[in-house]
């Protein structure tokens, strides 16, 4: 009876006809990756797991081994950007040749080592120390990666959605019927303004932050969703990358901060309506607590979005790991089933982020009742 | 090795902790909005922040865990 009902939710029998084809059609895809496996030595999931959630200096668009048994990798290179002694230095990912070759920089060169860019000398040798952490100097690097280009690229995606819709309200008003992108933003825009941001600061305040927290919400929302996708425009995890959280999350934390009233401070430092030796401890708890919070917001997001990847990309090593085509619809099925969670998850984190931005917020400026 | 089955030992505990406190919201919010659906979404607003900060503590927790390990 609760599968019946879960097909009526679902949008009846039809959805189901339409999953069981996708399924159907991914199966090739499947079933052809297992193929390719009998050549290969020893499948290391870990490694592939932490290369695919990791940065990289090219986009990979796909890779396969051809009928002569080549391997024939495609991607787009993209532009490497290095800062060192006074030396700006650009150039495309390619030339790095994969990490065979070094690029010289003034007097050293330049070389690229497990995804990372490494000073070396002419011969290119990087040293280790005993427990294998790499002793080579990182010079300064602006590069364009993957996750920064992803980046760029959901901006204009948002540019695009955006602009069209902002000139058309301020050619019609917002009183004629949403046409186009409007009729997407609009519910968009007004539950963030009203469930979220008004629902959590006072309404006088709140109209101040909507920018910031209507920019952080969709943001979050469609890197969430460019990560999601797994071939050459998505796929890469800048939502799950701990600097691009770290960036959201310490710009909430200095909004908050330099926008408190004096209500939020004499909470932190004097704790009113306490005795001293109460005091003593929660001043301190309270001025950690002022970091903890952004820093939780930070991980939550991190840690969400990476265990989502992370989670899809191994029940997709299953099949390679087992090394046989019987568990491939299994774990095809398996990771539909997550890739269908995770569209709610990337939601719902924008969705958290947000909320707890404007509680944070809100608890810095409301006046007390 | 004997370092790395602790940490896995403590990753469960996490987990289990987390998942109780979040399970114990969601009964208590369940009960809630059964009792007053009118003010259900508020509820719900309010079940989603408290258990983001649980979550939040289990994060800690976990980040904690891969520090040490």
């Amino acid at each position: 009876m609760i599968f019946d009902r879960c097909i009526k939710l679902a949008g009846g029998k039809r959805f189901f006809k339409h999953f069981l084809a996708m399924c159907c059609l991914l199966m090739p895809v499947a079933l052809s990756a297992g193929e390719n496996l009998e050549e290969e030595s020893e499948f290391d999931a870990a490694a592939m797991i932490m290369h695919h959630i990791g940065d990289s200096y090219e986009y990979s668009i796909l890779s396969f081994t051809n009928g002569r048994g080549e391997k024939i990798k495609v991607s787009l290179p993209l532009p490497v950007i290095i800062w060192h002694k006074g030396q700006l230095k650009v150039f495309m990912s390619s030339s790095f040749k994969g990490g065979d070759e070094l690029v010289p920089i003034g007097d050293d060169y330049l070389r690229l080592y497990h995804e990372k860019v490494y000073l070396t000398d002419a011969s290119g040798a990087i040293n280790h120390d005993e427990s294998q952490s790499v002793l080579n100097a990182q010079p300064i690097n602006l590069s364009i990666t993957k996750n920064v280009a992803s980046m760029m690229l959901s901006c204009l995606i948002m540019l695009a959605i955006f602009i069209p819709a902002a000139r058309r309200y301020s050619r019609k008003g917002a009183l004629v019927a949403p046409k186009g992108a409007q009729s997407i933003v609009e519910p968009i825009v007004l539950f963030v303004r009203d469930d979220i941001i008004r629902a959590q600061i006072d309404k006088d305040k709140a109209d101040k932050f909507t920018p910031f927290l209507l920019t952080i919400f969709l943001f979050i929302l469609i890197n969430n969703i460019l990560g999601l996708i797994p071939f050459f425009p998505g796929g890469a995890n800048t939502s799950g990358n701990i600097s691009f959280t770290l960036t959201l999350a310490a710009f909430t934390f200095i909004l908050t901060n330099i926008s408190g009233s004096k209500h939020y401070w004499k909470d932190v430092f004097v704790v009113p309506g306490t005795p001293l030796p109460i005091k003593l401890m929660l001043v301190p708890i309270e001025f950690i607590g002022l970091f903890t919070k952004p820093f939780a917001l930070m991980l939550r997001l991190f840690a969400n979005i990476t265990a989502g990847h992370i989670i899809v990309l191994s029940l997709v090593s299953i099949i390679f790991v087992m090394k046989t085509i019987i568990v491939a619809p299994v774990s095809v099925f398996l990771s539909i089933m997550i890739y269908c969670l995770e569209f709610l998850v990337s939601f719902l984190q924008a969705y958290i982020f947000t909320l707890l931005s404007s509680l944070f917020i809100g608890l810095a400026v409301n006046e007390h009742h | 090795m004997e370092q790395i089955s602790f940490t896995a030992l403590g990753l469960g505990l996490i987990i289990i902790g987390v998942s109780y406190g979040i399970g114990k919201i969601g009964q208590a919010a369940m009960e809630a909005m059964a009792r007053q659906p009118e003010i259900a979404s508020k509820i719900q607003t309010a079940m989603i922040i408290i258990a983001a900060l649980i979550e939040g503590a289990g994060l800690f927790a976990l980040v904690l865990a891969w520090l040490v390990n």
